[in-house]
């Protein structure tokens, strides 16, 4: 996994509550047996015509922000489904961090897997961070996560918080399977006290 | 923790997997069943691969086919599909190197990974249950902690059968009194999403409760904590009980004889203690639900049959206001629009969410001696292989194709647009899934979400009806 340190962008605002992750990535595009290629199908539904051509009015079709690396929407993003192929997506298309109030559960712990940080931040600013997406080129956001802070256009800086063990994480780039397989006598220890206490569950 | 202190189910299922504590308070919990499918583990096989892995406990992990296969007879005749095609090969593939124990796509016991858990008696009380895929909530029916993955962690838990997980908050979810005639555990779940949100539940484990959920039949109860993710909880539980544990007996899988017993024994300290604290807590009169059906585009948008289309200049402000007029729009909507006046195009029974042998009934109990309307297009597609052959063996398949519905092969069908079974942009669809998100069943398409029953009653009607103005005609 690519570790997230500093980011500093282009924020795409996507003013929306509820964006679930049917929106993010279509089901028909879960084909793959792979984990890149997703981005050009990326909000699919809404950045296509029916015919195959692109839609002017959809923000990641409008510079700057087809190179935008980040997003700002409203609650409950990634809502729905538990694919990963919606942070793939949108890694694959340049995205890593998206800001918004809240998030599902399920997209929130998929995220910090592939490198895309979530920051959850208020309402009203999120908003002030949609006018300054808003702005395009020239309004360019920092999201610092050694520093735990976004850094406003104009300079303002926002504390965020983020779970100390995923910050570690993201920070180094680790792999938690490699961390959790220094586990293993653990591990093999419940494996034994459990096939002693619960016998009916020994086989599967 | 002490024995004074009065735990919940979450809670005592969560305390009996914890492995390790991290310095942090992130728990190692043990998983005890890895249910997987062909779309969210190509990749998560690859990892394991690449870093010379292998899979720690194969005879915890069951495989299966469902999401990206058609569920007409074209099956038999292999995948037409390249990229599907692939898919399901690699599966068959990863299986087969890894030793995972595997339920071929013309097995007779094929079907949607949700429906199979429950039915072979792989899912048992008490247990830890992961898939990757988020209506894993449903094997919480059964009295066990399940919840839907991403690939990375089908991953870890291939690797390592545990998971790195904070421990959520608990929820309780009552439904106090007895349902009123025509309405089923669909509006009973549609009812509570309506009352919460589709966040309501973000962050929680709910636990369902009350006489309305103790009533329920297993199925109905798996129909409840199918959707705790519509509600945003990624688990939904039931504490296991008498009518738990008669379905469980009946289990080809299932433990038995002295080994049923003590788990049994067990299982029957599972439910909540008395006193023990829930974060948060919602009451629902079961006698006020009426039968449920969506309009929007969230499972948080639903109304009784009775209802009319909102306005969305009522509501409080503009961001609303403006998102329900997109609703409005994708939908093909006008505000006081009659519900029981939109007409529709396909109707759907089927989906992990109603397409166990229960919904079928329910299904053909309304299509009994009627007619599906001119120009709607009505399937009825079982959950499994099993289902269907009960189903068949009921009579029922003959009752729904006399009516005029499509009797197909089990597998997730026209849940989710993936496979074959889509809806054309601007359908109107009567469905008894999950989901009525933009797109969702097909680009472009529309749905209601509704339970068997209305469904059915809606494939006769021809557009979005009652089921209370259905009166079964003789016995099924």
């Amino acid at each position: 996994m690519q570790a997230f340190t500093t980011l500093t962008g282009i924020a795409a605002p996507l003013p929306k509550a509820n964006v679930d992750t049917d929106q993010i990535i279509p089901a028909r595009f879960l084909k793959s047996i792979s984990r890149t290629g997703f981005g050009k199908n990326l909000f699919a539904n809404f950045r296509y015509r029916e015919d195959g051509s692109e839609n002017p009015d959809f923000v990641l079709n409008q510079e700057p922000y087809r190179k935008a690396e980040i997003l700002i929407a409203f609650e409950n993003f990634g809502c729905g489904s538990s694919r990963e192929h919606a942070p793939w997506a949108l890694l694959d298309f340049g995205i890593r961090c998206v800001i918004a109030p809240d998030f599902a559960d399920i997209f929130h712990n998929n995220s910090f897997k592939n490198g895309v940080l979530p920051v959850r931040l208020p309402r009203e600013i999120c908003e002030q961070l949609m006018e300054d997406a808003r702005m395009g080129g020239n309004a360019r956001i920092t999201v610092d996560l050694e520093r735990e802070v976004v850094v406003r256009p104009n300079g303002e800086e926002i504390p965020f918080r983020i779970d100390p063990l995923r910050r570690h994480l993201l920070l180094n780039g680790l792999d938690d399977i490699g961390q959790t397989m220094q586990h293993a006598p653990a591990i093999d220890a419940f494996e034994a006290k459990r096939k002693a206490a619960q016998p009916w569950l020994a086989g599967g | 923790m002490s024995g004074q202190t009065p735990r919940t189910l979450f809670d005592k299922i969560w305390d009996a997997h914890v492995v390790e504590t991290l310095p942090d308070g992130t728990a190692l919990l043990y998983i005890d069943l890895h249910l997987t499918h062909e779309v969210t583990t190509p990749q998560a096989f690859d990892g394991l691969r690449q870093a010379g892995r292998k899979v720690r406990r194969p005879e915890a992990t069951l495989a299966v086919i469902d999401h990206n296969i058609a569920t007409d007879s074209s099956r038999y005749d292999g995948i037409v599909d390249p990229e599907s095609r692939v898919q399901v090969e690699t599966l068959e593939r990863n299986v087969q190197e890894f030793g995972v124990p595997f339920i071929p796509l013309l097995d007779r016991r094929q079907g949607i990974v949700h429906v199979i858990g429950p039915e072979l008696g792989r899912s048992l009380p008490g247990m830890t249950i992961v898939c990757g895929d988020s209506h894993t909530s449903t094997h919480g029916a059964m009295g066990a902690l399940a919840f839907g993955i991403g690939t990375s962690e089908v991953e870890h838990v291939l690797a390592t059968q545990t998971l790195l997980q904070k421990p959520a908050k608990n929820m309780r979810v009552a439904v106090e009194g007895n349902l009123a005639l025509g309405c089923s555990a669909k509006d009973i779940v549609l009812a509570i999403i309506g009352k919460i949100g589709t966040a309501g539940g973000t962050g929680h484990v709910i636990e369902f409760a009350g006489d309305a959920i103790r009533a329920l039949d297993m199925a109905g109860r798996m129909t409840v904590c199918n959707m705790s993710i519509e509600g945003g909880a990624r688990a939904g539980m039931v504490a296991p009980d008498q009518t738990t544990f008669d379905y469980v007996c009946t289990r080809p899988l299932a433990p038995k004889g002295e080994a049923l017993e003590r788990a049994i024994e067990y299982w029957r300290t599972l439910p909540t203690d008395p006193g023990a604290h829930f974060d948060k807590v919602v009451t629902l009169a079961a006698h006020e639900i009426a039968p449920q059906v969506t309009w929007g585009t969230s499972p948080e948008d639903v109304l009784p049959i009775t209802g009319v289309v909102p306005n969305p200049e009522a509501a409080e402000d503009e961001a609303r206001r403006e998102q329900m007029r997109r609703k409005m729009q994708y939908m093909g909507l006008t505000p006081g629009q009659r519900l029981q006046d939109l007409k529709v195009d396909v109707v759907f029974v089927g989906s992990c969410t109603n397409s166990r042998i229960e919904d079928i009934r329910a299904a053909a109990a309304i299509a009994r001696g009627r007619r599906v309307a001119e120009g709607v297009r009505a399937m009825v597609v079982p959950g499994s292989g099993l289902v269907k052959a009960q189903a068949e063996e009921e009579g029922l398949d003959r009752i729904l194709a006399e009516a005029g519905f499509e009797w197909r092969e089990a597998g997730c069908s026209m849940c989710l647009g993936m496979n074959p079974d889509k809806l054309t942009p601007g359908q109107r669809c009567a469905s008894t899934s999950n989901r009525n998100f933009e797109g969702r069943q097909g680009p472009g398409g529309r749905t209601h979400l509704l339970s068997p029953a209305m469904a059915a009653a809606a494939a006769i009607a021809g557009h979005l009806a009652d089921v209370r103005d259905f009166q079964p005609k003789g016995n099924v």
